[in-house]
């Protein structure tokens, strides 16, 4: 049996770990004090709005294997190559030595405060994509008064496409999650407004583009293609809006008892940390693979594999796909 | 008076007139060109007071080079060397013509003395021709660190020199020339007639065994030419500057500024300029992007000589580094405003019909908060200076909250000169209607607008000023914690507008104030003033890493600006807190009505 390290417990990590434990000794590595710390929050997944919490069961549940090492609060501070070997070396100066690295440290969203205009952690009733999973999870969609809200308003492009912010990538899952998020607010308030104010929508995987026509159709969600340049709070603690409609070409404002920015996804400290380290570093902070169509799971390192977004952003069902080829192609690396 | 002719005074006697002609012509021609406002100035001071230390900042700015020593000792060296030997070689020549010679005189006989005067009839001429000697010997000095200079810039302190063009090359040399040449003549002539000084006879004596004549005079007469080139190259090259900078200066301190449109007095400032380059070491297009040719030296020679200059001109931060460095101490902002300067008449843009809507507030006993455009990008500032007025328990009107009037500085510094001027119209207004007694604003672009632009008859202050003062006062208890904080200078604020012991005071009060490693004068822009037209987002963030790597210098846990803009710039570029003095000061608040619940 061979050694293999992955380091990050998501859904890349857990579902390539589970897999390559049917062969191998697995030293599955995580930073923080609990698995999949990502999921955890989130109410439903798109597109056919099943629980995330489910879903994050099922990968927990992969864990229960003899093969697999978990090691919680345990954060790999470098990976050296040793001949053919690899050394990886936590926080406490603690040397493992594996056949195979897999990194599967992730992505982190927005810091949306980094865009101060729109008012994140200055006004209540500015929230921000991961917030409103929250709120729709536990059935507290609320303005900052903690009134029902008559007017919701979502923002696209968070921190993506957007060149100010340092991110000139598409995040990919905002469009679609705003749609989904829309829908669910729908659900829980029949009764309020609920705009998308949006650059373009990029509605690329199966069921999306017909969600975004039922979001309309049956939901009454608003679009209006333009975005917001600021945010400011009115005497009675709502949010103010400017926005531009750029199909109409008129400046408008607009009062709002909630706006949900779609915050987007960067690089994970963990994962700008090691792809420098390992000098596998790509472009905005994600790593980067050896080549993108063959070896998306191979860098150029031999025996140091990456899987999951920290290579780009992904959605759960792109990055359970990719961690599941990660195996395969350590698999066959190991034979 | 035959006596003290010689042909090969000629080259130089007519180069003089030549000289003088052309000096005269053109400064009489520039002053014709002042527009009203700067001629009144004129008018009104030139018999004042303002003359005299006009004189002392002339005598110290022109002769002595103080700005050019602050700058660099050897690189002061070099220009007072030549410039203040050269004039005292002129002086002292004079006297000693005048000492030593009975009569009636032309006035070349002070610059070929030696030539025409062979004997030491008293003691003091011996000293004379040793003062003299001594003189040319700084001088020469002075030549050898310029040629130096030219080839290896650091002896001076300068990382680039400046690339100047043909005819500045040729007038150059035609200087340096000199003064060898003078030295050789009057050390030939020392070789038969044993008048030299202690340099001059020295190398005299070794010339004693192939004198002749011919040789004697075949090198006055190249002296008298190489004096004679350079005088009338002058007024066509960048020694203008010789003449030019002293009327500059004295013009200034009878209150002549530069207005929106070139006039005679902007002449006056191109031709001052003397293209030393002092501008382009620490310009951020060339120190951090590698951008060269825009800088102000060549934008100013540009205009001068009506090349092609708006593509220049807008390849700027508009950041006042080389204000601060230049030792002319010319109005370089203002000039290439002037070149930027569009067609006035783009209606679609000047179009402010929705300002008809807004109204004063009658403010008796209130403040005036003007936030600015730019603060309403940046809410945490405007939430923190409401917390403070209601702190002080200051009322207020928020003039810009809702229907926003931009101050008009953003438009000017594109050139949008008559668009900038309406929005001033309507914002002064709306200020003098309010009847308060106080401006206050947090935006350091407005700030230099309602100071500078604006023609406002109360009291304006940045938001630091005002804190500062309320700290002063009493009327604000702030508790301070040892948080390390680094004060970032905004350019507005403090080259624009001077202010630099305000926010730092300040930030003592609350916190523990690191230093940066470029402070003041010196800090680097955040990369993302308004006055950029051209730069690319690529550009821009190289600059404003420069400037946050300054600032991590002493490791702070905290960057405090005083700017919206720099705030805006560095919360993308680094996980530090990034935060402006008032949300600072607002978070330190000492709250009285907690206070007394308490006890």
């Amino acid at each position: 049996m061979k050694k293999i390290a992955i380091i990050g417990a998501g859904p890349a990590g857990i579902e390539s770990a589970s897999i390559l434990a049917k062969d191998n000794e697995v030293l599955l590595f995580e930073k923080s004090t609990a698995v999949l710390s990502n999921i955890i929050d989130k109410a439903y997944l798109f597109p056919d709005f099943s629980s995330a919490s489910e879903i994050a069961d099922k990968l927990n549940s992969k864990l229960i294997n003899d093969n697999i090492t978990l090691m919680l609060n345990k954060e790999v501070v470098d990976i050296v190559k040793n001949d053919s070997e690899w050394k990886v070396v936590d926080k406490d100066g603690k040397n493992y030595f594996v056949s195979a690295v897999l990194i599967t440290t992730g992505y982190q969203i927005f810091d949306a405060r980094r865009k101060e205009e729109l008012g994140y952690g200055i006004y209540k009733g500015v929230v921000t994509s991961i917030d409103m999973e929250r709120m729709i999870r536990y059935n507290q969609v609320v303005n900052s008064i903690n009134e029902t809200p008559k007017r919701v308003v979502f923002l696209q492009c968070v921190g993506s496409r957007d060149e100010k912010s340092g991110n000139r990538y598409c995040s990919k899952l905002c469009c679609v999650t705003a749609v989904k998020q829309a829908i669910e607010v729908r659900k829980l308030l029949p009764e309020a407004e609920i705009y998308i104010f949006y650059m373009d929508l990029r509605m690329w995987g199966q069921h999306f583009e017909e969600l975004y026509r039922e979001s309309q159709e049956k939901y009454d969600i608003r679009f209006v293609r333009g975005r917001i340049s600021e945010a400011s709070s009115t005497f009675d603690r709502k949010i103010q809006i400017k926005a531009e409609d750029t199909l109409l070409g008129v400046p408008m404002k607009m009062t709002a008892d909630l706006l949900v920015l779609m915050v987007g996804m960067e690089a994970s400290c963990g994962t700008k940390d090691l792809g420098v380290k390992c000098g596998i570093g790509g472009e905005y902070g994600f790593v980067k693979t050896a080549t993108p169509h063959l070896c998306d799971n191979e860098t150029t390192e031999q025996g140091l594999f990456v899987a999951g977004s920290c290579k780009r952003p992904m959605t759960i069902n792109d990055v359970i796909n990719d961690a599941r080829s990660a195996a395969c192609v350590i698999s066959d690396y190991l034979k | 008076m035959m006596k003290y002719f010689n042909p090969f005074v000629l080259p130089f006697v007519l180069g003089t007139l030549v000289l003088l002609g052309i000096c005269v012509f053109k400064y009489i021609r520039w002053y014709m060109a002042f527009d009203r406002v700067q001629r009144s100035k004129v008018k009104k001071n030139i018999l004042s007071w303002k003359f005299l230390p006009a004189i002392w900042e002339a005598v110290l700015e022109c002769l002595f080079h103080r700005k050019v020593f602050r700058r660099n000792l050897v690189l002061g060296y070099m220009h007072s060397s030549i410039a203040f030997g050269w004039f005292l070689l002129i002086l002292v020549g004079a006297i000693e013509a005048e000492v030593c010679i009975q009569g009636s005189k032309p006035f070349w006989v002070a610059i070929f003395y030696r030539f025409f005067v062979h004997e030491h009839p008293t003691a003091v001429s011996v000293v004379f021709a040793n003062i003299m000697d001594a003189l040319l010997l700084i001088v020469l000095s002075g030549v050898l660190l310029a040629v130096i200079k030219m080839v290896y810039s650091k002896i001076v302190g300068m990382r680039r020199v400046t690339k100047h063009v043909l005819f500045d090359r040729f007038a150059k040399f035609s200087l340096w020339f000199i003064f060898p040449l003078r030295l050789l003549a009057e050390s030939y002539t020392a070789a038969y007639y044993g008048n030299g000084g202690f340099m001059t006879q020295a190398l005299g004596n070794l010339f004693t065994p192939i004198y002749h004549e011919y040789v004697e005079i075949a090198l006055w007469t190249m002296y008298s030419i190489c004096l004679a080139v350079f005088f009338v190259s002058m007024p066509f090259s960048r020694y203008m500057h010789i003449f030019t900078e002293p009327f500059l200066i004295f013009f200034r301190r009878m209150g002549v500024t530069e207005g929106d449109e070139p006039t005679g007095f902007t002449k006056y400032e191109l031709s001052a300029c003397s293209r030393c380059g002092i501008c382009i070491d620490n310009c951020p297009m060339d120190k951090q992007l590698g951008v060269q040719g825009v800088q102000s030296v060549y934008l100013l020679r540009d205009i001068r000589y009506k090349r092609g200059t708006e593509e220049v001109a807008n390849q700027c931060l508009m950041c006042q580094r080389c204000s601060s460095d230049c030792p002319v101490g010319l109005d370089l902002m203002t000039v290439r405003r002037q070149v930027r300067t569009k067609e006035s008449n783009i209606d679609a843009y000047g179009n402010y019909s929705y300002t008809d809507n807004i109204q004063a507030f009658n403010s008796v006993g209130r403040v005036v908060y003007f936030g600015g455009c730019m603060s309403h990008l940046t809410p945490g500032i405007t939430e923190a200076m409401m917390k403070i007025f209601d702190a002080v328990d200051q009322k207020y009107w928020y003039m810009d909250k809702d229907r926003t009037i931009c101050c008009g500085r953003p438009l000017l510094q594109q050139g949008f000169l008559k668009q900038a001027k309406d929005l001033r119209l309507k914002n002064q207004s709306m200020i003098i209607k309010s009847k308060a007694k106080l401006l206050v604003t947090s935006c350091p672009i407005c700030y230099q607008s309602f100071t500078k632009e604006y023609n406002l008859p109360i009291k304006v202050m940045h938001h630091t000023e005002y804190i500062n003062e309320l700290i002063k006062s009493g009327r604000l208890k702030l508790r301070k914690d040892d948080l390390k904080v680094v004060y970032h200078d905004p350019c507005e604020l403090g080259r624009g507008c001077g202010i630099y012991d305000e926010p730092r005071e300040v930030l003592k009060s609350v916190s523990n104030l690191v230093k940066a490693k470029d402070e003041k004068e010196k800090s680097i822009c955040c990369g993302f003033n308004l006055g950029s037209t051209v730069l690319t987002m690529e550009q821009q963030t190289k600059v404003r890493d420069a400037a946050v790597e300054s600032l991590m210098y002493k490791n702070p846990d905290l960057i405090a600006t005083a700017c919206p803009m720099c705030k805006k710039a560095f919360n993308h570029a680094t996980t530090l807190q990034v935060k402006d003095i008032a949300e600072v000061v607002a978070e330190n608040i000492i709250d009285n009505g907690q206070l007394t619940m308490n006890n």
